[in-house]
Order: C-alpha cells, then sequence, then structure tokens
C-alpha cells in the first residue's frame, strides 16, 4: 500500500468517524481556513458524515478569492500596457475585475499567458528580450518563496525584461482579522498544512495561547482531516485548547526556514487590502527596496480608476464565513463556474466553485443506505 | 514507395495516389469488397432495422501506450454501434493526411487497424484519403463510419434507465486518459498505464443472451464515468447513485492522476461500457461479462433512484455523499 493510499483508508476512516460521534463536546463550530481543505472536504463527503452538533465552515484561504478588484484591475491594466507580456496562473484568468476580466483582455488580442509557475515566467522573459514580462504574483506564503527565488534568478541571470507585481497575504493576519472582526463564531481551526510546512506549525500557536481556540494542521487526504478533526474536538471535550500538529509527515514546527529565509531576504511586509476585509496591516508581502528593480508596481507606475464588485456578489461574506454560498441569491442562477460573478465561484479552491460542484442540492444519505 | 514522406502529390488522384493506395492501403485492408475497386461497397442486407455511426478522431499524440490513433478508430466506431445493441456489419475509413508525414508511421497506423479490423471480425469496405498542406492537421486525422444491424425487440437508450436498475462498469476506468496524458507530459511510470482500446461488439452479444432488457449501454469516453452518467441522469429523469468504493481504479490511474491534478471519473476510457438494466439480473449478467477478456473486471458500481431527478451522486469512502457534476470549464486536450 503506498503512503497516500493508507490516508484514504475507509474502514480506519470509519474508525476514527466513530470516536468523532462519540465525543462528547455540544454544539461546536470548525472553521479551514485553507481552499484546499475546502475541497477536500467536499470530495470525501466529510461534511455530510460529521455528527449533527459538529458545523464546518468555510474560511478565507483561497489566494484568488482574497485578491481585492483593485489589484485585479492593476493586472488588467499592466496587460494592457505596450510592451508587457502579463504571466499569470490560469485561475486568475476568468475572475472579473471591475470592467473586466484577464481572459476578455486576451480575447481582444493583448498577451496574457497562463504559466503553472514563476520559473515559466522567468524562461519567458528569456525568450522574449523584445518584451516585458510581468509575472501577477497572487498567493500566500506556500508561493512566495517560488515568486522569491524567480527574483533572485532574475537578477543572477541578469533578466532585465522580468518584473512582479505582487499582491501576495500573509494568512495570519487574515485570520486574526476574521477572529477579531466577531461576526463569526469559531471553535476550532483546521490549519493550513501547506502554509505551515513553510512558516512552521508553531506560527499558529497564538489561536490557543491568544484566543484560546484549538487548532491542528492538517494533510489534505480524508485521514488526515478526520485525524484533525477528532484532535480538535478532543481538545475542546478536554477545554484544554493546544496546537495538535496532524500533518507532521510534512510539517515541522520551525518550517522551512530555508524558503522562509529567502522569503525575508527579498520581501517586507507592508498594508493590503483584502476582498471581504478592507486593508489589514502589514499583511501583504512588497519587493524590498534593494530588488525595486523587479517591482513591477515602480516600472510601469500604474494608476487606476475606482473599481467596484457587482453589487449581488457576497463573496466577501462567504470568505469571513458569514453566509455560506447557499445564502447567496445569484449563487447557481446568474453567478455560475461558466458565467461567474465573483472570485469563489472561478477558482478551484473557492467556496462557491466547492458548493457548486460537489453539493448544489441536499445530499443528505438515509441511514441504512 | 519511394519517396519517405506523404507529400501533397499523394493525394491529387494522380499516379503517386495510386500507388498509396496499391502500395499501403490495399495490403492492409484487402477483403473482397474492397477489392472491387469502386467508389462504393455494396453490402448484403441480412434483415433487421439499420444502425448508421460516424466519429472523428483527432488523438495527439498519435502513438501511445497501449494503441494509437489507428485502433481508436476502428474501436471507436465499432462501440457506437454496439452501444445500440447493433451487429457491426462493415466500416469506412477516411483519411487526411498531413504533407511531410512519415510513410513509416502511416503503415504502421494502418497496419493497427488492419489488426484492429480483423481480431474485431469487422471489415473495412470504403475509404478515401486527402493531402493537406504542412500544418494544417496535426500528423493525421481519421474519420470512420459504420453500418450495422439492430434486433427489432431492442429498446436501449439513455432515456430507459429505470427507478432500482442496476448501473454496472465493465473494468477499470481511467486507462486510456491517464496513457495518452502521460505520453503527452513525457511522464515514465514504473508500471506503464496502457490504454484500454477494444472492440465491445462481441462483450455486448455475449450480453444480450443474458437478457434483451438491457435498459442503457453507453460507453464512457470523452468526458468519463462522471459525464456519462449525467448524460443518462438527465435524459432518463431519474437520479444515479454510485459508490467510490466500487469504483474500479487501478493504482497506478490514482497515482498518475494524483500527478496530474487529473479526476479519473472524467478521464477517457475507449474500451469499457457502461449498462443499466433491472437489478434481478446483475449477478448473472455480470458472471457472463466477467467470462470474456474484454469484461473480465466487470462489477457493480451503483444505482437508478428517484430522488435528485437528473443528479448523480456518490457515497463516498467514509460514507458521505457529493455530488458528481458533468465536467466544466477547460476540456482535456485531444485525446481521442
Amino acid at each position: 500500500m503506498s503512503v497516500l493510499s493508507a490516508f484514504r483508508d475507509s474502514s480506519r476512516a470509519r474508525v476514527i468517524l466513530e470516536q468523532i460521534r462519540r465525543r462528547d463536546t455540544g454544539p461546536v463550530c470548525i472553521m479551514e481556513f485553507c481552499g484546499g481543505h475546502t475541497v477536500a472536504i467536499f470530495r470525501s463527503g466529510l461534511r455530510s458524515v460529521m455528527p449533527e452538533h459538529v458545523r464546518m465552515l468555510s474560511g478565507p484561504g483561497c489566494p484568488v478569492c482574497v485578491t481585492s478588484n483593485a489589484d485585479l484591475d492593476r493586472a488588467v491594466a499592466l496587460a494592457k500596457t505596450p510592451g508587457v507580456i502579463l504571466a499569470t496562473y490560469g485561475d486568475m484568468l476568468r475572475v472579473p475585475g471591475s470592467q473586466e476580466s484577464l481572459m476578455q483582455v486576451k480575447a481582444r488580442g493583448f498577451d496574457v499567458e497562463v504559466v503553472y509557475s514563476t520559473l515559466d515566467a522567468l524562461s519567458l522573459a528569456e525568450a522574449r528580450p523584445d518584451r516585458e514580462i510581468v509575472f501577477f504574483g497572487i498567493g500566500f506564503e506556500t508561493t512566495a518563496p517560488a515568486a522569491a527565488a524567480a527574483v533572485l534568478q532574475a537578477r543572477t541571470r541578469g533578466l532585465r525584461n522580468f518584473s512582479l507585481c505582487s499582491v501576495m497575504k500573509l494568512t495570519i493576519p487574515g485570520a486574526k482579522a476574521l477572529l477579531g472582526a466577531g461576526d463569526v463564531h469559531v471553535d476550532a481551526v483546521i490549519g493550513p498544512g501547506h502554509v505551515a510546512s513553510i512558516i512552521g506549525s508553531d506560527a499558529w500557536r497564538f489561536l490557543p495561547e491568544d484566543y484560546g481556540i484549538p487548532v491542528a494542521i492538517s494533510g489534505f487526504e480524508t485521514l488526515d482531516l478526520l485525524m484533525a478533526t477528532d484532535a480538535l474536538l478532543r481538545m475542546i471535550e478536554e477545554k484544554s485548547p493546544d496546537l495538535v500538529n496532524a500533518y507532521s509527515r510534512i510539517v515541522r514546527p520551525e518550517g522551512n526556514r530555508k524558503a522562509w529565509g529567502m522569503v525575508e531576504q527579498v520581501f517586507d511586509t507592508r498594508d493590503t487590502s483584502w476582498r471581504g476585509f478592507g486593508v489589514l496591516p502589514d499583511s501583504g508581502l512588497a519587493l524590498r527596496e534593494s530588488f525595486s528593480e523587479f517591482d513591477a508596481d515602480i516600472r510601469f507606475n500604474i494608476s487606476i480608476e475606482e473599481s467596484a464588485e457587482h453589487p449581488a456578489c457576497r463573496c466577501g461574506e462567504v470568505l469571513r464565513g458569514v453566509v455560506t454560498p447557499l445564502d447567496c441569491n445569484v449563487f447557481g442562477t446568474s453567478c455560475t463556474p461558466e458565467s461567474p460573478l465573483g472570485p469563489c465561484m472561478v477558482s478551484s479552491e473557492g467556496s462557491c466553485a466547492a458548493y457548486y460542484h460537489y453539493q448544489r442540492v441536499s445530499t443528505a444519505v438515509h441511514p441504512g443506505d | 514507395m519511394k519517396s519517405k514522406h506523404i507529400l501533397l502529390a499523394h493525394g491529387s488522384g494522380g499516379s503517386m495516389m495510386h500507388d498509396l493506395i496499391k502500395e499501403v492501403f490495399l495490403p492492409a485492408f484487402d477483403n473482397p469488397l474492397l477489392r472491387q475497386g469502386n467508389d462504393l461497397a455494396v453490402l448484403d442486407n441480412p434483415g433487421g432495422r439499420l444502425a448508421f455511426t460516424t466519429d472523428s478522431y483527432v488523438v495527439h499524440p498519435l502513438v501511445f501506450p497501449g494503441g494509437s490513433i489507428g485502433e481508436l478508430a476502428v474501436h471507436g466506431t465499432i462501440n457506437d454501434l454496439a452501444m445500440g445493441g447493433a451487429r457491426p456489419l462493415a466500416l469506412s475509413v477516411g483519411m487526411i493526411l498531413e504533407e511531410g508525414l512519415e510513410i513509416r508511421l502511416l503503415e504502421d497506423i494502418v497496419g493497427r487497424m488492419k489488426l484492429a479490423a480483423d481480431n474485431a471480425g469487422v471489415p473495412i469496405a470504403t475509404g478515401d484519403t486527402k493531402v493537406v498542406e504542412r500544418g494544417s492537421c496535426d500528423g493525421m486525422f481519421i474519420n470512420t463510419s459504420g453500418i450495422g444491424v439492430v434486433d427489432e425487440s431492442l429498446r436501449i437508450g439513455g432515456a430507459e434507465a429505470r427507478d432500482g436498475d442496476v448501473v454496472i462498469l465493465s473494468g477499470t476506468i481511467g486507462d486510456h486518459g491517464v496513457a495518452v496524458m502521460s505520453e503527452r507530459k513525457g511522464i515514465r511510470f514504473t508500471t506503464p498505464v496502457k490504454s484500454d482500446t477494444q472492440a465491445l461488439h462481441r462483450l455486448v452479444a455475449h450480453m444480450l443472451e443474458v437478457t434483451t432488457d438491457i435498459h442503457v449501454l453507453r460507453d464512457p469516453t470523452r468526458g468519463g464515468v462522471a459525464t456519462t452518467l449525467n448524460e443518462i441522469a438527465m435524459q432518463s429523469g431519474h437520479g444515479i447513485e454510485i459508490e467510490e468504493d466500487l469504483l474500479p481504479i487501478p493504482p497506478a490511474v490514482t497515482g498518475a492522476c494524483d500527478l496530474l491534478g487529473l479526476d479519473p471519473l472524467y478521464l477517457a476510457n475507449e474500451g469499457k461500457l457502461i449498462a443499466i438494466m433491472p437489478a434481478r439480473y446483475a449477478d448473472d449478467m455480470i458472471a457472463a461479462m466477467r467470462s470474456l477478456p474484454e469484461g473480465k473486471d466487470s462489477c457493480r458500481i451503483g444505482r437508478v433512484v428517484t430522488e435528485l431527478p437528473g443528479v448523480v451522486r456518490m457515497k463516498t469512502g467514509i460514507g458521505g455523499t457529493r455530488i458528481i457534476n458533468v465536467l466544466s470549464g477547460e476540456m482535456l486536450p485531444r485525446i481521442c
């Protein structure tokens, strides 16, 4: 049995599920911050087998979704700048900006290239010395090391036609803003496994220590999520909030120092705007002054008009966990993956897309089925 | 052949085209119908309703682990006939070749088509070749049409699924999609995944001996099992429930899907069928299907229900449920 298939073993999963059902916690609300977890939870049908008193809620952990319309509009403006090829991850293409999406801009003949990694963007810069390659850098701590590596490589290779438009964000200020807003009650948190692999599980200790909320860092297989959920319920049951690393095959307490060191070398924190949250202090990553020659914002001096979101779109509230996608009037009617009004319906890690693909209607199975 | 590559003149209708037909196509496809050398084939009609189908094949790459565009073109059209319960009588082959295509590759693919047609016992009765300029097609495109006969009593179709019917799958899923995608991306696995391309008309004939009361037969090609089941759910106005633990997915396919970010339920299959029929036939039917090599891994995967008409649901390994949607957004690249 391979490592991964062991984490998909249905019989082991059922044993943990039984244990979860026996936990005496009273009504609890568990939030997963990470969009990857949202998708994994839906694919495994985890929500539908949880006991009635355990509510699972999706949080703001999809980097495409939290990108503000102003930042999207900047990407659109960059793509329209003469001489520029905008390199971006594919998920961004169909996200509607204030006026248009990158896909519409591309259809009008401007150059938008989908890349799978920052290194692809560097190769593009090498292959097209006649053009300015701007990489639209979205993501959390997980993608930041690759962006830092690309900037360092660009300097080593002397690539003068490569620059980065950084809208990268830090998860911990986002989590604190969500808990501080007070409009959603969270009893426990499934901690983001990939983010923790970079910044370390210890970075999430503030949840039990400052907020009294237990956190379990989880992987992305069904068994990972079940073990994390059980650990959270046990801590609630025992009234002893703590940090549990349920993804220890990947995550170390101190994280990946080398990767994070690279991020710190290249980036500094800055205030940045999040969809659904507004501007959060020190929550974004900007290139340090010593790397300003790779900063697309400085190189192109883009100005955009006031940005606007679709009035019916409730993505901001979905991201804060205040409403579920099913509470949104346009969900599945005028907002679908084919013609999205907001980013949560576009991104593969978006809550609305996950609801749409896996749980459009009530899917409860009858006992004994 | 004097030339090693296809030239525009090979499609001109002149002597080079005759050479190509005489030296490549005729020796391979040789049969009495083709030997008549006319613009059409005249077939005997054994009686019954006629079934007629056509399909075009544009796969890239042309050759992949376990098969090529040639086998797909023969098997795919035979299977389209078989899914209506038809006995295939003959095929036509239309080839569109790109200038510069290696003749050796063409001979290889034509040889594979001959072998596939011979093994299936279905003659290639008529054909056509055109050559287009370099850059106008991806090496070669093939169109095949097929004609067959259907028994008067059969009523097989997506709309015929009924409440309580069993859903049977004739074998493992995802093999073809992974074989093509891994070849395209240059990924080698320790256990190479091979395309499952094969003709299914003998399996269907064998199944019809168990009962002619089969409601639906469908081969889950493009869009995979997920898309095919959704089509049946929508056509019949019923819901379909499948069980994750019953799905036969080879470990190598699961591994490749993890690596490439694919879902085996949406991957194309080229030699499998989904059969829906009253549940009382399930055991006998599965036993009969397993007695043939093309159905050796046949199994039950789910059932037809009245709840949630038009929706396909899956009971997950941990006993939860989720919707199996139709594929939305980007289709996989050309795989058949």
